[in-house]
């Protein structure tokens, strides 16, 4: 036997739940629909553009009669229900019409929200909800005059668009300070705004409607501030709520909305609800995609299935303007746990934002190109983890996997002498010949043959872009960068190797990796000697061996085979005493060069070999250590003469500087550290190019770092504010360690945190106060055995060795 | 050929270079891993950095200037740099270093 379904209401939803049912149980329903309406059921998404005059509503009908007819179903048009009777199971209408029912759905959708202002039932006041609304707003607009819209929302502004289309002078009035705040950020809101007053609708903002005017109709809107709008079409879009009260009146719960569970059931169990009227999980829904959703699911259920429930899931909101793309999804708001990335093309008047939250993006407001929203909103669902494409995300799908601008074929179209290695001076064509000649197929291979790349590596990719099309698909770099030619290994995986099984020696390093050579080479040793100083701090004994030469004898072996010598002056201080032992110094040894270096130091150039330890030890004499001006460590920490002298300085910037100085010298780290340490914005130590930088504010220090001015120049990143010196002296150090526990051998702050992520970094040092600890606290374990002057200890005997020959032979011996 | 003695083979660090000065320049010592020992002229080829100053590895210098690498047993740069420098006969007995005198004396 059939059973008796009954409908109350014919949107969207219902329709679609009744095209599922169809498709399931066909025949197992007698079924009756009430529609307050009197029409059949239409796409109200397009009631926009039917306002715009881009369609009309023949276009937008969804079932048309034939439809009802077809498959059984009772249509009462025009007719509102006004009461259930739960107990005797029927329904009753407006018009007199009782039916029975088995199962009933209640699928009365909302009502706009109107003001509750002075005036609001005028005549020509309007909602924007229906078709007989938009056929009212058409009578209107014949006028050709004032339309005031209020609500800055998806409706209304789709609403103001359709009657400046039809020739009428519209006025939005929005509460808020931007448009669709809901659904945009700040900026997109801003952009929309200015596209639609560019199409001569007038946007007011932060506008407060304190009532309609009119005696008999409409004549305008009155603002709080007193501001009257004249207007005689006023059109409430002010938001919609959830229509319940037929559902409150039979005695079934009701929230906001109807409630109902994930199967769309309410606290009556032959009796149903979707759409907008319907609230599951603590959710109202206005957008189509979780209304169709519920529809399935209230199907399925009506067809006797036990399908999955319903799942709330963010819906992309797309505004109806011809010729104005928006895109909205998700959580937009700024979070401490959240980056984003944005692209911003103020000439073609595209905006982009990302939200990401652990790599996963958590929203997205599109403006201007909208094309890519569903590839977004896909990663978001599926929330697929984008740290691989994450260079590339915001320009979309279609540049992932390939790049926008083919870089092999701008090579390719370079001239055959343009410079490719500005070090050696290797142009294209020599590159591209000796590749032929000699058939070479590696990076490698190029730099041996040709020095290109083979001095600073910065021109590194366009070789390997040179290779790409000169070799085409012979040419396979690896992904992988081995560390050198002993080891298939890169950097990072020989640091965590090391870690992982507790290597402690270069020996037990190339034993347990692998190593293809015996004692590795002039590359692998220092850079393993490195992480092991910086891994087993006081357990691995530093193997001088692999030290390059400058670190071995503490001097900068110069192009003639002498060295320099620089001392400590601790953030650049000095005074008469030591000024006048280095003269000193300069006389005794004929040191023929001293020169000020650009750390703020004094530059001994030329010395001897041989003349390193006593030299050493007359600095040594006047309270001078080494400056470490040869290192792969902390070198220099500049500083300006801050408030103790500048009338512009704001904290001491020479006492930080000297005290992060004092501090950190005698570290190792994977590459040279330069610091600054500026007294006020005005940046006379230049810390905004430096590895890391303080400036000094009234407020504080600001901690900069990743800045470089050698082989690339870049300011710097800022880390964050800190507010005492006790708190940039941790933060400094605690970056600092994080770059030594991370970054490969000779790589600089600035390409490390690149490669990290300057968000990834802030988030370690400074949002998360017990990891910036832990990384102080090893920084100052490891610190216990490096703070140890190499001058005095080989002044004091400690490799003597490396500082004389070991023989002279078929010389006289001098008798002077 | 007359062998004139130098050293120890303790005093130069394994995987370390020394010095010995001769009439016509410095000469480098090299003590391999595997406590082998050669000499060659203390000049690279290159731009006459001090190959006593580089890092050894298995039997190479690499130069400290600009990071050639010299074979010691053959003095020949290797891998895709060319040039040699001078070896210079060596021995070792009883942990004592010989250089060949006609060698460090006369030709270097």
């Amino acid at each position: 036997m059939t059973e008796k379904l009954i409908i109350i209401g014919n949107g969207m939803a219902p329709g679609r739940m009744l095209e599922y049912l169809l498709e399931k149980a066909a025949g197992r329903y007698e079924i009756t629909i009430f529609n307050a309406e009197p029409r059949v059921n239409y796409d109200r998404i397009m009631l926009s553009p039917v306002l715009s005059g881009e369609k009309d509503y023949e276009q937008i009908i969804i079932h048309g009669d034939g439809w009802y007819i077809k498959n059984g179903i009772t249509l009462y048009k025009g007719h509102k229900v006004v009461a259930i009777d739960r107990a005797a199971k029927t329904v009753t209408s407006d018009k007199g019409v009782t039916a029975a029912y088995d199962k009933l759905v209640i699928a009365t959708g909302s009502v706009p929200f109107i003001l509750p202002v002075p005036g609001n039932t005028l005549p020509g006041v309007l909602s924007y909800r229906d078709l007989d609304d938009v056929q009212a707003m058409l009578l209107a607009a014949q006028s050709r005059s004032k339309a005031v819209v209020i609500g800055g929302g998806l409706l209304g502004l789709e609403a103001a668009a359709g009657l400046k289309e039809r020739g009428m002078d519209v006025t939005v009035l929005h509460l808020m300070p931007t448009l669709m705040e809901r659904q945009l950020d700040p900026a997109a809101g801003y952009m929309l705004q200015q596209e639609l007053e560019s199409r001569g609708i007038k946007v007011i903002t932060k506008a407060s409607t304190k009532c309609i005017l009119g005696a008999r109709k409409v004549e305008g809107v009155e603002l709080d501030d007193g501001r009257i709008i004249p207007a005689t079409l006023v059109v409430m879009a002010a938001g919609i709520k959830p229509n319940a009260w037929i559902a409150k009146e039979a005695g079934i719960a009701t929230n906001r909305g109807i409630l109902v569970d994930d199967r769309m059931q309410t606290s009556d169990p032959d009796i149903m609800s979707l759409g907008e009227c319907a609230e599951v999980g603590g959710h109202v829904y206005g957008l189509v995609a979780p209304l169709y959703e519920m529809a399935r699911i209230a199907a399925a259920k009506l067809a006797g299935e036990q399908g999955p429930g319903f799942v709330h899931n963010d819906t992309p909101t797309k505004l109806k303007v011809t010729g104005i793309d928006v895109f909205s999804l998700g959580d937009f708001a700024d979070g401490e746990d959240r980056q984003e990335i944005v692209l911003r093309d103020a000439a073609a008047g595209v905006y982009k934002r990302l939200v990401l939250k652990e790599n996963r993006i958590v929203g997205t407001v599109l403006y201007g190109e909208t094309a890519d929203g569903a590839w977004f909103n896909d990663l978001k669902k599926k929330a697929i983890d984008i740290s691989d494409m994450r260079e590339t995300l915001i320009f979309g799908q279609a540049y992932q996997g390939g790049a926008p601008l083919d870089p092999t074929a701008a090579v390719a179209a370079l001239p055959d002498d343009a410079e490719i290695c500005g070090c050696n001076g290797v142009c294209k064509g020599k590159i591209v010949s000796t590749i032929n000649d000699k058939g070479l197929t590696s990076l490698d291979d190029v730099r041996a043959h040709t020095k290109a790349s083979a001095s600073c590596g910065s021109c590194t990719g366009l070789v390997e872009q040179v290779m790409k099309f000169t070799l085409g698909d012979a040419y396979n770099p690896i992904a992988v960068q081995p560390m050198c030619a002993c080891t298939t290994l890169g950097h990072d995986d020989v640091r965590r190797l090391i870690k992982a099984k507790g290597l402690k020696s270069i020996y037990a390093v190339m034993q347990e990796l692998e190593w293809k050579t015996s004692c590795g080479c002039a590359k692998c040793r220092p850079a393993l000697n490195y992480y092991l100083i910086c891994d087993w701090p006081g357990e691995y004994a530093d193997d001088y061996q692999s030290r390059f030469i400058n670190e071995r004898v503490h001097a900068n072996i110069q192009k003639d085979g002498t060295y320099s010598v620089v001392p400590r002056m601790w953030g650049g201080v000095t005074n008469a005493r030591e000024l006048r032992a280095i003269a000193d110094v300069v006389d005794k040894f004929q040191i023929p060069a001293v020169k000020v270096t650009g750390g703020q130091r004094i530059d001994m150039l030329g010395v001897r070999k041989e003349d390193l330890p006593s030299v050493w030890a007359d600095l040594g004499k006047a309270g001078f250590v080494s400056g470490h001006a040869y290192a792969k460590g902390l070198r220099t920490v500049k500083t300006c003469v801050g408030s103790e002298w500048c009338r512009f300085g704001t904290q001491d910037s020479t006492g930080l500087g000297i005290r992060i100085e004092k501090f950190m010298w005698g570290s190792w780290t994977p590459a040279k550290v330069k610091m600054a340490v500026s007294g006020c914005p005005r940046n006379c130590a230049e810390a905004t190019c430096k590895d890391v930088g303080v400036i000094c504010v009234d407020s504080g220090y600001e901690i900069h770092f990743a800045g470089a001015a050698g082989l690339d120049i870049k300011g710097t990143e800022v880390l964050g504010l800190v507010k005492t010196e006790d708190d940039a002296l941790e933060a400094v150090v605690a970056l600092t360690q994080m770059y030594r526990e991370q970054a490969r051998y000779l790589e600089r702050i600035y390409k490390w945190a690149k490669r990290v992520g300057i968000d990834e970094i802030r988030r370690q040092i400074l949002d998360d106060p017990e990891r910036r600890r832990s990384y102080f606290d090893r920084f100052v374990h490891s610190q216990k055995f490096a703070q140890v002057d190499p001058w005095s200890e080989r002044v004091s005997g400690l490799h003597k060795h490396e500082f004389r020959p070991l023989a002279t032979v078929g010389l006289p011996q001098a008798a002077e | 050929m007359q062998w004139i003695a130098i050293g120890q083979l303790s005093d130069i660090p394994q995987r370390g270079a020394r010095c010995i000065k001769t009439p016509h320049g410095k000469v480098a010592v090299f003590r391999t891993g595997d406590d082998r020992v050669f000499a060659i002229e203390d000049h690279c080829p290159h731009r006459g950095g001090p190959l006593s100053q580089g890092i050894v590895h298995g039997a190479s210098v690499t130069c400290p200037l600009h990071n050639w690498v010299i074979s010691l047993e053959t003095g020949k740069a290797q891998g895709a740099d060319e040039g040699a420098v001078r070896t210079i006969p060596l021995k070792t007995e009883g942990g004592t270093i010989y250089i060949a005198s006609s060698a460090a004396v006369e030709a270097a």
